[in-house]
């Protein structure tokens, strides 16, 4: 639920980074963190395992400046990706403003792909959230690699209700600024309805 | 939340420091929002603390569940210098940073004390934003693309 803080003219809203795991969700905000001014970020705080696999979650808060009067500031969450790790990464999609869905365009990950946003639907549904109302938006990430499904295809198989769908390389930063735009466009539009 | 409902959450944090001999006191919601702050902040960086506070409680409440328990009411974690001491109040979770100026003991009891009165002017707070006033309108209205581009190239 998006904060507003009348005292202060703040406005924080929740975003969360979802997809399988290595789908590049980490990657993502680590890009936002490289190539955001220092005075607008936070610390990015990384709660990983050894062997930088997200274990509970990734957090960076960004402030993105004045709308209208509010001060803006945007907290980016992922979620850990293993299946395994299901009890946490439910956790993190409480009070959810806005959701990124990372897919990875690689043929071998499609089953993945499926079982993940099968997994957010359900999650969100747990907390009272339907997809099809929350800001929502699909990245379709590892553009570069040579086995990935074309674009047309995976849209079909992924898109859930009209979102807008980004091709993106996160490492090389190809279309994550695009994404965040997009879905704080979203979370935005929505203030006005709440 | 408006402006006099903040003031007021202020000065019971004010006091509760004072109470509780302790460093910082911090409001945060469940959801990891920073929502007051009151005391020594220093290069603390309580954005990261509400984040990892709410993160916390997630994760503890978590295993409640698990055992059969509805949540755990308050958890402390204790340092060589620094500790750490939250209760959870509703939606809302209750932090004190504390030093070896203070106790466990007396912040769980001044945390105790405090609960009710933040319960109520949260309740009220929620009861309030129910029945938005004019004041409270947000100007998204007619939100454009520009705007949102102008946001980011400020950062």
């Amino acid at each position: 639920m998006t904060f507003i803080n009348y005292a202060s003219r703040e406005i924080n809203c929740k975003i969360v980074y979802y997809g399988p795991g290595l789908c590049g969700k980490t990657t993502n905000l680590q890009y936002i963190y490289d190539s955001t001014a220092t005075q607008a970020k936070g610390k990015l705080i990384s709660l990983a395992t050894e062997s930088d696999r997200t274990l509970f979650f990734d957090f960076m808060p960004l402030e993105l400046g004045t709308v209208r009067g509010f001060k803006t500031r945007f907290h980016l969450y992922t979620v850990p990706g293993q299946v395994f790790y299901e009890a946490s990464r439910k956790l993190i999609l409480k009070g959810v403003d806005g959701v990124v869905f990372v897919a990875d365009s690689q043929e071998e990950r499609m089953d993945a792909n499926l079982e993940s946003l099968y997994n957010l639907e359900e999650n969100l549904r747990s907390f009272g959230y339907d997809l099809l109302k929350v800001p929502y938006v699909l990245q379709l990430n590892k553009r570069d690699l040579p086995n990935v499904i074309p674009t047309r295809d995976l849209t079909v198989e992924l898109q859930r209700k009209g979102e807008p769908v980004i091709e993106a390389i996160a490492s090389s930063g190809q279309g994550v600024f695009d994404t965040l735009k997009a879905i704080a466009k979203q979370v935005l539009t929505e203030l006005r309805k709440s | 939340m408006r402006e006099q409902r903040y003031h007021q959450i202020k000065a019971v944090m004010a006091r509760l420091r004072l109470d509780a001999s302790a460093r910082l006191v911090v409001l945060v919601d469940k959801d990891g929002q920073q929502i007051a702050v009151h005391g020594e902040l220093g290069e603390l960086d309580t954005t990261s603390l509400a984040s990892l506070v709410a993160g916390n409680v997630a994760a503890t409440g978590g295993m409640a569940k698990l055992i059969g328990e509805r949540e755990f009411p308050t958890l402390s974690h204790e340092g060589e210098r620094e500790s750490i001491h939250i209760s959870v109040i509703g939606r809302i979770l209750l932090v004190v940073v504390f030093d070896d100026r203070s106790s466990l003991g007396l912040v769980k009891l001044r945390s105790k004390q405090i609960s009710q009165e933040l319960a109520a002017a949260f309740a009220e707070i929620e009861r309030e934003s129910e029945f938005p006033s004019g004041a409270d309108a947000l100007p998204f209205d007619e939100i454009t693309d520009e705007e949102i581009d102008s946001l980011f190239s400020q950062t």
